[in-house]
């Protein structure tokens, strides 16, 4: 049998240093060994300067999430060290640059005064100077392992050895030099390094070719210096088909395959990397038809992006927009506009933490109640959310469907930390996507009415350019043609055939869809989006020690698929809502629909995503009867 | 067989204050849409909010009445879906100029190959006649309180400035005239901006019928001169014919200067027309060669409900 590893790398320095592209290059390396891995990234909204870290689980078991422990830190400036040394355990360890081994807190100028003060007084209680020095012999005492490395020195021995002056003083190389030392460290293979780097920078080749000299040279340094890590990483059992992927790619991929073809946006983080992704593969390739194209177009602002999909929408390409919520405030209107004319328009809105621009690059579940309630008066709109980025690849390609079939706008709920993740996962399988245009017409003989009064509610659906189907569209009431009309018995009528629609789609769409329950225990947990990876380890967690709770994951969120949840909750005693936001939303939503309010909640809104490790101590302290009716969660940096 | 006039009449009750300059525009329209013989699905008019917005109502073909300031991005996505819809947009001068006014000018940069109508009577006249950006400063029309307190927009300036390559103006009650202004517009290759001036007899007791006419607008003989005098009587030439620096320069300055004159000479017609300048479509298919012959609009996605997208590659280029 096949022992059991569960690491987790850290890397981290100033924004602008290359701590992402670092970050990719050990994933792929690990992940071509064979490992599972859950990368998430963390960072200031600022482009240079500021502290910024990915973390990198690394498990030969299915994983879905992160954990408060690290096992291995590659620091390369003072700040990843102040901020992160407590995170790692006994018999870790940390790579660090020894030249930062005197720096002062005070000289640390980015880091904030709050941190700083609160820092202070930790070194304080434990008696030790305000430096690098200072941290670090805490996390020695701890049975930490220190690995101190001069980087400026390896770099410059390595120039002279290589002849090549111009690496000498090269920082723009220390994240190679991190990721080196700790493959070293970890004893993988060197080959999956330098072909990982080929693969990162597989379109600039010299860089290529610089960063693999310097890793290789770092590499055989660590390995001769630090040979005696706990902590291995062999190559394991590789499944295959698996795919290394980043949050964002999952939906962008799933909206080339679904038949997407039109995506205006305006650049937010961080939903804009989706609209960069899909721009920089406009040009798709096609069976057996002429090659198709993304048309991407980057907007004025996010009332134009909303409107030109709408535009879109008429001429019958499918076609969505993505943003954050600022952003998403701006669609409001529109958002009434596509409801009142049945017009298909999918909103991927990756929320991050608000209210306003909030924490702009940082993590939130806080836009369900307003993606539900968004735009003014009453009009049938779907919001439905993913929960992975595996999910969030086949969920688009449903959400198209949805539009469609039910001709309303959907909101496509995802989030910062979906964003950000770079996951390993089954290959994305495009046989898996049905494209269902519902009542889209390609032919119309006769008198057409764009909003016939049909027993289903759902008129057939002409396109701009379509003979003899011509249409009108107005945001006023309007009748069967889509003329102005304020009479009363067409509004009723046009106002009940529009809200039928929230009956019909809970009525066909099927229930596994609508959510997913992992099983079923007196004690279950209730969800939605990127919580139910933390959830899913936290979950097995317990297992391993004979406690069952069980877990609802909802994904249709609006309309409420009360019935399907009640029979599901049916016989469980206590019900535990956990979340990403302050007011436990999808609890006020089961309240609503259930007329049950969880007994629990468990809630984090710090901005940083959920680690399993926090919620498996949050749902012990329940099931030990001694939780708070509201748990608020807050590990990370 | 041809299509007449007729055609291109709706049905609709129209609920213009009776005079209202709004009804010869929608006429020279209807008239330009039957001179060029433009099938009626392949024609879509996109229009704001206000009393010009329920013109998409009254014209027989595909008819799209947006949100108040919006109807150039709707308007802009349809035909970038669709690039063989032949659209015009319609909509109030506060709509485009005032609420609207960003997309304005990002349209102007775009270049799309449109049409773009704005009704200009200085005042918002469904909301009862508030003062419309194009209105002037200190001018106090019947339903103001107190008089304007701001500076007015150029609408043909603004055009011109923004990137617009075909810039014209027409008057409400020179249909014919504005016919063909239309008509050009729509075959000019690249966004066109109309500014029409459209008396609003309900709210505008400046800039009436009888003003733009020169009722007051007397010489020493006490004989009157309409404000309106048109551009090509005066052997203007609005043409950039050739792509040099200085040709646009001097175009571009002429027409500006033309833009500027108000009170009591008027210029109507063509003040800027560039083809030269590379339409929208052009720089997608820069990227993407095949847009226009496979627009959005018409790419085949599935066959038999399954996608015909083919990601293989990309997913190879993920795999570890
Ligand atoms: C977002 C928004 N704000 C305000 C209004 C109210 N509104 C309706 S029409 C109008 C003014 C229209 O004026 P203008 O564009 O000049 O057109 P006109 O009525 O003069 O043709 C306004 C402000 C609205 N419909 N939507
Ligand atoms: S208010 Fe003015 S613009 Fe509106 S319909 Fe009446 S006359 Fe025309």
């Amino acid at each position: 049998m096949l022992e059991q590893t569960d690491i987790s790398w850290l890397i981290g320095g100033p924004q602008g240093s290359g701590v992402e592209s670092g970050a990719n290059i050990f994933s792929r390396a690990c992940a071509a060994m064979g490992y599972e891995i859950f990368g998430k990234r963390e960072f200031y909204s600022n482009i240079k300067g500021e502290h910024s870290y990915f973390v990198v689980r690394v498990s030969n078991n299915a994983i879905h999430s992160n954990i408060n422990d690290v096992t291995l830190m590659a620091a390369f400036d003072a700040e990843t060290i102040f901020r992160h040394a407590d995170e790692v355990i006994k018999n870790g360890a940390i790579i660090y640059d020894s030249d930062l081994i005197a720096t002062k807190v005070d000289e640390v100028h980015n880091m904030d005064l709050n941190y700083k003060q609160r820092l202070l007084k930790y070194l304080d209680s434990k008696n030790k100077p305000y430096t690098i020095q200072g941290i670090l012999d805490i996390a020695q005492e701890r049975g930490v392992n220190l690995y101190p490395i001069s980087f400026r020195n390896v770099l410059s021995t390595m120039a002279d050895e290589v002849n090549n002056p111009r690496l000498k003083g090269m920082v723009r190389m220390f994240n190679v030099l991190g990721v080196s030392f700790s493959l070293g460290v970890l004893g993988m293979p060197p080959e999956t390094l330098l072909s990982s780097i080929d693969a990162i920078f597989a379109k600039k080749q010299a860089i290529a070719d610089l960063n693999k000299k310097t890793a290789n040279y770092a590499y055989n340094f660590a390995t001769a210096k630090f040979p005696n890590f706990m902590y291995r990483l062999r190559q394991v059992e590789k499944k295959s088909g698996t795919i290394l992927v980043q949050g964002y790619q999952g939906t962008a991929l799933g909206k080339m395959v679904c038949g997407c073809r039109f995506q205006p946006y305006y650049p937010i983080t961080p939903a804009s990397d989706e609209s960069v992704y899909l721009e920089s593969n406009e040009i798709l390739d096609v069976k057996e038809n002429r090659p198709g194209s993304t048309v991407v177009v980057q907007t004025e602002d996010e009332i134009s992006a909303l409107g030109m999909t709408i535009g879109g929408a008429l001429t019958g390409t499918r076609s969505a927009t993505c943003t954050s919520g600022p952003g998403f405030s701006l669609m409001a209107e529109m958002l009434g506009w596509a409801g009142i004319n049945e017009v298909p328009v999918v909103i991927t809105l990756y929320q991050r933490s608000g209210p306003s621009t909030g924490l702009p690059t940082r993590h939130g579940q806080d836009d369900l109640m307003f993606a539900i309630y968004a735009g003014h008066g009453e009009f049938p709109k779907m919001v439905y959310a993913s929960g992975d980025i595996e999910e969030s690849f086949y969920d688009t390609g449903r959400c198209f469907n949805y539009a469609d079939v039910y001709q309303v706008p959907v909101i496509h709920m995802m989030d910062k930390f979906l964003a950000s993740s770079v996951v390993t996962c089954k290959r994305f399988d495009s046989d898996k996507i049905t494209i269902n245009r519902g009542k889209l017409l390609d032919k119309i003989e006769g008198d057409y009415k764009r909003f016939a009064f049909v027993p289903d509610g759902i008129s057939p659906r002409s396109k701009l350019g379509l003979e003899n189907g011509i249409f009108w569209n107005t945001g006023d009431e309007s009748d069967e043609y889509g003329h102005i009309s304020e009479d009363p018995e067409i509004r009723i009528k046009m106002m009940d055939k529009r809200h039928s629609k929230l009956e019909y789609m809970l009525k066909t769409i099927p229930p596994e869809e609508q959510a997913i329950s992992y099983g079923m225990s007196d004690y279950c947990i209730v969800s939605w989006g990127s919580t139910k990876g933390p959830i899913l380890d936290a979950i097995d967690m317990l297992k391993k020690e004979n406690i069952n709770i069980g877990f609802i994951q909802m994904k249709l969120l609006h309309p409420f698929p009360t019935d399907y949840i009640k029979s599901l909750l049916k016989n469980v005693k206590m019900v535990i809502d956990v979340e990403a936001n302050q007011t436990g939303q999808l609890g006020l939503l089961l309240k609503q629909n259930l007329e049950h309010s969880p007994d629990y909640y468990i809630l984090k809104y710090t901005g940083r995503a959920m680690t399993s490790t926090e919620l498996y101590d949050s749902l012990k302290n329940i099931m030990a009867n001694k939780a708070e009716k509201r748990q608020v969660l807050t590990h990370g940096a | 067989m041809a299509l007449k006039i007729g055609d291109y009449k709706t049905q609709v009750h129209n609920d213009w204050c009776v005079g209202c300059g709004d009804f010869g525009i929608v006429n020279a329209i209807q008239m330009a849409l039957s001179e060029m013989q433009i099938p009626r699905h392949q024609a879509a008019i996109f229009s704001g909010i206000g009393c010009s917005g329920k013109t998409s109502h009254f014209v027989n073909v595909y008819g799209v009445h947006t949100l108040h300031g919006r109807v150039l991005t709707f308007a802009q996505g349809a035909k970038l879906a669709n690039p063989d819809m032949k659209i015009i947009a319609a909509g109030g001068d506060g709509d485009g100029l005032g609420i609207g006014v960003g997309h304005f000018i990002a349209a102007g940069r775009r270049n799309l190959d449109l049409t773009y109508i704005i009704f200009n009577n200085g005042v918002y006249g469904l909301t009862k006649g508030q003062a419309s950006p194009t209105l002037r400063l200190g001018e106090k029309t019947k339903s103001l309180p107190t008089p304007n307190t701001n500076y007015n927009v150029n609408p043909i300036g603004l055009a011109i400035t923004s990137g617009f390559t075909f810039v014209a103006r027409g008057y409400a009650y020179d249909v014919r005239h504005l016919k063909d202004l239309i008509i050009a517009a729509v075959n000019h290759k690249g966004l066109a901006f109309l500014d029409v001036l459209q008396p609003c007899p309900t709210y505008n007791d400046i800039n009436t019928r009888d003003w733009y006419s020169g009722m007051d607008n007397l010489d020493e003989s006490k004989k009157q001169h309409s404000r309106i005098y048109k551009l090509e009587d005066t052997g203007y030439d609005p043409v950039v014919h050739y792509d040099s620096e200085t040709e646009f320069n001097e175009k571009l300055t002429q027409a500006l200067i033309k833009s500027l004159e108000w009170d009591t000479k008027i210029p109507t017609g063509i003040f800027y027309k560039n083809e030269i300048i590379s339409q929208y479509e052009k720089r997608i298919m820069d990227k993407i060669p095949n847009y226009m012959e496979n627009p959005p609009s018409s790419q085949v996605v599935s066959s038999n409900g399954k996608p015909t997208t083919d990601i293989s590659k990309i997913l190879d280029s993920m795999s570890v």
